[in-house]
């Protein structure tokens, strides 16, 4: 099973002996630094770089599209107007080509559909795609500074440092996450996809902080760091300097997951009526809004969700292939 | 290890206290509680409002009310919601509801996904192998609530629409037993000839029948029948003892045969006692089939061969009494169907609203309440079960002992079943107790689409009108149990695999 050929590098590969006595008959092998293994590794990963095309896709689409703010997009129609009802609100939108019997590859005027008072559907599951990508995103930075800050702290200092740090995250994993999501959300729901964004990565940051904590503890006990105490390094300067650069494996892969997580929190959030507060909308919220059109209006119903499927599919896809990347020795999981 | 078991319970209960604290400040603090009633005319309001103000003691702060709760809590009384309601009393409604819905279908999910993600490892690379793979991917990316709706659609409305005419179109029949056929031959071990036997009569199989269930209209009127039941018993003995004892008849076998035997004549013996039965007949049954089937075993495995013998035996018989009650229930399924006007699958609640029936017909009722949400909770929880399982058996099948046994000459089967499964199972156990730690707070937003009044319903409605008594009585429940079963996890784990060390 573990031949040279389908392990991904020789020299991380399970086989010692191929890269070894590769070097000692003076082979040619470039060196490599850690960073161009990974993304060797990363690009290997077929899977991955499909998730990674289609999440900057995603992201392009809903953030050119209508645009952001102020800026314009390319897309001449707007997710709040109102109009009037082409073909019954039905999406225009065909991909079979005409050889095949279809009518062609074409958007048309209302490619996602129009909804029941012939609001534009493209504009509108745009814009919800880009609420739902910025608050996972938040969610899943906020989420991953506080428990890699926390995670490290309780790691490093040991002691009653860690027994205090650890014991808020027991008390945090002790509460359903949907209830405490819910609640926290609620109360900053109002307040903008921001201050939702930051008050869900407040409640999700456990897994990171236990992840972090247990590759720092194995870390703290290296002879670098033990170097850089003798020398008076001051102790946030180990931290920031020596430790967690080597752990950011564990870092990027925990951000991939918590924002996969994220989207899908927010959405049931939403979906619950907890989480994004009209007259913003995000994905989770578009499905709540026209669940009743099902039977009517089925595409209502279809295009939030498979955005929502598009996105967690490919960032979850994105830390599968970053986690490989980063330690090849899981790799006989999924090679 | 008491001394660990009695530490863990202090830290536990100190953490649960921080954790109320935590969720009741906040579940205070989500709202107005009295918005609802600002809205009301001048005169109504003042009394209105004084009233509530003194039935939530809103006149305190929000400590004062968490230890005035907390105080109560000790008691056993979880208080009263905004409306005077007695919340012990809808917590007892919510929890059987919530338990109905969760428990099976987090057992279902762990065999299933333990079953499938061990015969993926094993078959590691293959099409199939990538096919779950792939699948749990798309199962981790899911929003439950986006696939209940789904279900709602496809699963009830159209199914039910479906089954007044229940002809299945030749194009499914053709795909569904193509998808079988490549299924069954990339789980086969073999050259390319030995896979396109399997290929084609895995696909011939299927094919006829569908197509027999279709020109039968077999979903109009499903049904076992003695000889359905009596073919599965035996399969169901062969297939046991192959797992347990190997392929090559001995008494493990003989004793499971012995069982199915048993099991078939019962169906005939018993079925004046099935005709009517209620849930204390179907359990003493049950424990009937059990000691029964260790006899049998017993008796028939020798000295030798006992304690396979036994577990084939219980096994075979077990699963024989499950086709029988599944049986005896499809027999009741027309008329149930007639008087529900023909839409047995639901999608609202957790039972018809007054309904009368036999003891068949309530059991099919509540099946068909169950079908959907069950299958929308297994469909999300069985990916990480997959994963896991196909996981924790490529780490064990490629360690030493693994080889070792190999090496001894033992089968396969043995290696598999013996040596490599027990061990690999040991990081699910953990994983299934944090799992149903987590379930009973999990399963909200599936209550929610399919409008059960649950355990979710407790946590939302108290959420929306602000009042933190609901919520603190789902917190009790939820997260009561994922700390009780995280311990229950750890303990297990240390007990399971002696390696680790309780500290």
């Amino acid at each position: 099973m573990s031949t040279p050929e389908n392990t991904p590098s020789g020299a991380t590969g399970p086989d010692p002996d191929s890269g070894a006595s590769n070097e000692a008959q003076g082979m040619n092998i470039a060196a490599r630094t850690q960073w161009q293994l990974v993304r060797a590794r990363f690009f290997r990963h077929r899977a991955a770089l499909v998730g990674m095309f289609l999440l900057i896709s995603v992201v392009l689409l809903a953030f050119t599209s209508i645009g952001y703010g102020p800026l314009p997009g390319w897309w001449d129609k707007s997710p709040t107007a109102t109009g009037s009802l082409s073909d019954g609100g039905n999406p225009t939108l065909s991909l079979v080509p005409q050889f095949l019997g279809g009518s062609g590859l074409a958007l048309g005027e209302h490619p996602f559909g129009q909804d029941n008072v012939g609001k534009d559907y493209f504009a509108l599951t745009m814009k919800g795609t880009q609420v739902s990508l910025i608050v996972a995103f938040v969610v899943g930075i906020v989420a991953t500074v506080v428990g890699t800050v926390l995670g490290a702290c309780a790691g490093y200092f040991r002691g009653w440092t860690e027994s205090v740090l650890m014991r808020v995250t027991d008390v945090l994993i002790a509460i359903p996450l949907l209830a405490i999501a819910a609640a926290a959300a609620k109360i900053a729901g109002q307040a903008g996809i921001f201050y939702l964004g930051m008050v869900l990565g407040l409640v999700t940051w456990t897994q990171t902080a236990r992840l972090v904590r247990s590759s720092v503890l194995s870390l703290r006990e290296k002879e670098f760091v033990e170097a850089a105490r003798s020398v008076g390094t001051s102790s946030a300067r180990i931290i920031f300097k020596h430790i967690l650069p080597n752990t950011v494996g564990v870092i990027i892969v925990s951000v991939t997951l918590a924002i996969a997580a994220a989207v899908l929190l927010e959405s049931a959030l939403s979906f619950l009526g907890m989480g994004v507060q009209p007259p913003d909308t995000s994905l989770g919220r578009l499905i709540t809004d026209y669940r009743s059109a099902m039977s009517t209006r089925p595409w209502l119903f279809y295009w939030p969700g498979l955005f929502i499927i598009l996105i967690a599919l490919s960032v979850n896809f994105i830390g599968d292939g970053l986690r490989d990347a980063f330690d090849p020795r899981q790799n006989r999981v999924r090679d | 290890m008491l001394v660990f078991i009695a530490r863990r319970l202090v830290v536990s209960l100190f953490v649960l206290f921080a954790a109320s604290f935590v969720m009741f400040v906040l579940a205070a603090n989500v709202g107005d509680p009295l918005a609802d009633l600002r809205e009301l005319p001048d005169d109504a309001q003042a009394s209105a409002i004084a009233e509530r103000v003194e039935r939530m003691h809103l006149d305190l702060p929000v400590y004062a009310r968490y230890f005035l709760w907390l105080g109560a809590a000790f008691t056993g009384d979880l208080g009263t919601n905004r409306q005077g309601q007695d919340v012990n009393v809808l917590l007892a409604d919510a929890i059987s509801a919530t338990m109905q819905l969760v428990v099976a279908a987090t057992v279902l999910a762990i065999v299933i996904g333990i079953a499938i993600g061990i015969i993926s490892a094993l078959r590691q690379y293959s099409g199939f192998d990538h096919s779950v793979t792939f699948g749990a991917f798309v199962a981790f990316s899911l929003p439950i609530f986006w696939v209940g709706v789904l279900l709602k659609q496809y699963g009830a409305i159209e199914f039910n629409n479906w089954l007044a005419q229940p002809v299945i179109p030749p194009l499914v029949i053709g795909v569904v037993a193509l998808l079988a056929g490549l299924a069954w031959s990339s789980l086969i071990v073999g050259d390319r000839r030995t896979r396109l036997i399997a290929f084609t009569g895995a696909t011939a199989v299927t094919a006829a029948l569908l197509a027999f269930t279709s020109l039968t209209r077999w979903f109009a009127d499903p049904g076992l029948g003695p000889v359905t039941v009596a073919i599965s018993a035996l399969g169901a003995a062969f297939g046991f003892s192959v797992l347990i004892s190997g392929p090559k008849p001995n008494r493990p076998m003989y004793a499971a045969l012995t069982a199915a035997a048993v099991g078939t004549v019962m169906y005939f013996v018993l079925s004046p006692v099935l005709d009517a039965p209620n849930l204390a007949t179907i359990a003493g049954l049950a424990v009937t089939t059990v000691a029964v089937c260790v006899a049998i075993g017993y008796g028939v495995g020798g000295v030798l061969h006992r304690r396979n013998a036994i577990a084939t035996a219980v096994w075979t018989g077990v699963f024989t009494g499950g086709v029988i009650f599944v049986d005896r229930m499809l027999q009741s399924f027309v008329s149930y169907s007639r008087s529900v006007q023909g839409r047995p699958i639901s999608t609202v609640g957790a039972r018809t609203p007054n309904y009368e029936g036999t003891f068949w017909e309530l059991t099919l009722d509540s099946a068909g309440h169950l079908a959907l949400p069950t299958m929308a909770l297994i469909l999300v929880s069985l990916a990480t079960y997959t994963r896991y399982s196909r996981a924790s058996m490529l780490e064990v099948m490629n360690l030493d002992y693994v080889r070792t046994a190999r090496a001894k000459g033992l089968p396969e089967r043995t290696v598999m079943t013996r040596h490599a499964f027990r061990n690999g199972l040991i990081p699910i156990t953990t994983l299934a107790a944090y799992d149903f730690g987590t379930v009973i707070g999990g399963a909200v937003v599936t209550e929610t689409v399919f409008g059960w009044r649950a355990m979710g319903h407790l946590l939302i409605t108290g959420l929306n009108e602000a009042d933190p008594i609901p919520v603190m009585a789902f917190f009790v429940v939820a997260s009561g149990a994922i700390v009780i079963f995280n311990m229950i996890a750890d303990i297990t784990y240390a007990y399971l695999d002696p390696r680790i060390r309780l500290s």
